[in-house]
Order: C-alpha cells, then sequence, then structure tokens
C-alpha cells in the first residue's frame, strides 16, 4: 500500500515516515526526545564536572534523603505500567480500562509533582538550601539539584497536561483499536520522562 | 502497524524495574569505594533506562535505524563527559585543600 501511495507522484502527503510507517507524529517524537536526552545529559555531565571538581561537595544521600524520592521513583515506573496499560486497552476498543489507566497515569504524575513541591518546601524552607548558598558545603550543590530536579519537574507538568489532553479527547471517543497513535505517542513521552528520573535519581540522589 | 504487545510482558519488565530499584538502594546505603559504588549504580540505572526503552517504548520492536537513532545521545554525551576531563584535571584545589583540613584537624 504505501509503495502505490507513493507512486502517485502527485499525492506527496501519502508518503510514509521512512522508520515508523504507522506514524510520521512518532518520528517527530523520536526526534524530540532525542534532542531532550541531550540537554538532561549535558545536565547531567556538567553536574558530574562541577562536582568532580569541587573539594566539599556534601553526600547527597545524607543531605537530602533518598526514601521520599526512592517512592516518587516507585510511582513513576507504576505510572509508566499504567500508561502501557492504557495503552493495551485502547489498542482492543475498551474504553473504560484506558480512560481507568489514562486517568490514574495523571493521577501518578500529579502525586510526583506534589512529592517534589514538599521535598523542595522541605529543603528551601526548613533546611536552608538555597540556588546560591547552604549549609552543607559547596555552594552549586544547590544549583544543580534545583536546575535538573527543576528541568525534570517541568517535565512531568508537560507530560500531566499533555496526557489531560490525551484523556479529554478520549473522552469523546477520539481513539480506537484503528487509531490510537496518538495514544502511542504521548506514551513515548511519558516513558522518556521515567527514564530520565531513573538517571536523576541515580546522579543525583543515590551516589 | 505496530504489533500488541501482551501485559504479562509489561508486568515482567515492571517487576524488574521494581527489583533493580531495590537493588540500587541497598548498593547506595553502605559506604565503600566510591568508584565502586558509582558503576555499580550506574550500571543498574542504565540497565533501568534500557528496559525503560526497550520495552515500554517499543524500541525493541521498531526499525533498528531508530533504535541508533535513540542511542546516538547516550554516546554523545559519554564523548561529552570525556571533554569535559581536560578541565577537571586544571582544578587544582580538588587534591591540595582536603589534604590541609585532614592534617590541620588531626595536628
Amino acid at each position: 500500500m504505501s509503495e502505490a501511495a507513493a507512486m502517485h507522484a502527485g499525492h506527496a502527503e501519502s508518503y510514509e515516515s521512512p522508520l515508523t510507517p504507522e506514524s510520521w507524529g512518532k518520528l517527530g517524537m523520536w526526534v524530540f526526545l532525542v534532542g531532550d536526552a541531550m540537554s538532561f545529559g549535558t545536565l547531567l555531565a556538567g553536574y558530574g564536572g562541577i562536582r568532580y571538581g569541587s573539594a566539599d561537595w556534601p553526600k547527597p544521600y545524607e543531605v537530602l534523603g533518598i526514601w521520599l524520592t526512592a517512592g516518587m521513583t516507585f510511582l513513576l515506573i507504576v505510572s509508566s505500567v499504567w500508561m502501557v496499560k492504557g495503552l493495551a486497552a485502547i489498542q482492543r476498543n475498551d474504553y473504560a480500562a484506558f480512560r481507568k489507566f489514562i486517568g490514574l497515569t495523571i493521577l501518578g504524575g500529579v502525586i510526583f509533582l506534589s512529592c517534589q513541591a514538599y521535598e523542595w518546601n522541605k529543603l528551601i524552607f526548613h533546611e536552608g538550601l538555597g540556588f546560591t548558598s547552604n549549609p552543607y558545603g559547596a555552594s552549586l550543590f544547590g544549583t544543580t539539584f534545583f536546575i535538573i530536579t527543576g528541568f525534570h519537574g517541568m517535565h512531568v507538568t508537560g507530560g500531566v497536561i499533555y496526557l489531560l489532553c490525551i484523556w479529554l479527547r478520549g473522552m469523546t471517543g477520539a481513539y480506537s483499536a484503528n487509531n490510537y497513535n496518538s495514544v502511542e505517542i504521548a506514551g513515548l513521552y511519558w516513558h522518556f520522562v521515567d527514564l530520565v528520573w531513573i538517571m536523576v535519581f541515580t546522579f543525583v540522589y543515590l551516589i | 502497524m505496530a504489533e500488541h504487545h501482551s501485559e504479562s510482558l509489561y508486568m515482567t519488565i515492571f517487576y524488574y524495574l521494581l527489583a533493580l530499584t531495590i537493588l540500587e538502594i541497598i548498593a547506595a546505603l553502605p559506604n565503600y569505594a566510591t568508584w565502586l559504588k558509582a558503576s555499580l549504580l550506574i550500571a543498574m540505572a542504565v540497565g533501568k533506562a534500557s528496559l525503560v526503552a526497550m520495552f515500554f517504548m517499543h524500541l525493541r520492536f521498531e526499525r533498528l535505524t531508530l533504535g541508533v537513532i535513540a542511542f546516538t545521545p547516550l554516546v554523545i554525551c559519554v564523548f561529552l563527559v570525556f571533554m569535559l576531563t581536560p578541565d577537571l584535571g586544571a582544578i587544582a584545589h580538588k587534591t591540595t585543600v582536603p589534604a590541609q583540613h585532614t592534617t590541620g584537624a588531626k595536628h
């Protein structure tokens, strides 16, 4: 079908995406995610460089605590599972399960953001971790912490809004077993946010 | 069309991710050689990230070229770390200041 469509030179819009035949949007999302991965990669490499060069870098797991963020990691992994279950549901035309699992995914994202808000509030107002100074040691500790977790938190916020749009459109019956590409593409973004958090959790909290 | 993946596979991946998260925390808690701890934790994190990319993001079932594109940032970031290394070597106080502190504290 694709080759036949491609044969008709007059119908340039029916050319298929070379790497993701089912949709151009998916290729677009992958290209975006690769670029976004470089943003996070650069931040983490910069973090590593600054930390390695610092003589008085605090031990993050002593200062930040890891139990809340371990819970947040678990939450994002679970929400990723809900996301794939939501996609699997729409692929078999199970609308009720689709709404349930995408709704749960959104809820997971909102709880994650609430935990992060609680953590930031605690660190800033109760433990004195500032953007340019802190009681533990190297001043850049706070700077890198807020930039990296903040950049990730903004991605989660974006993901929650994105999934909310998918959820609301799903309510109108926009998706079905024959038309689920938008859901899959939103899922790619959400899993990427989960993937990045796995890295952030390791580099910023555990090591 | 992408094939429909079984939900039991997703649950298997979930249990792997959960197990690796628990192992990461176990590896992070005790005090031991930093290089070993960092290597262990980074290896487990890369493993978890690969599981998410391969199965949740369906990279395992996509064209190989898409996988190569998705893998590129990791290669470039490793390269970036090596590019930063000369700068790190130029930071003199890294080796001198802590040594002075420890000797100062002991005497």
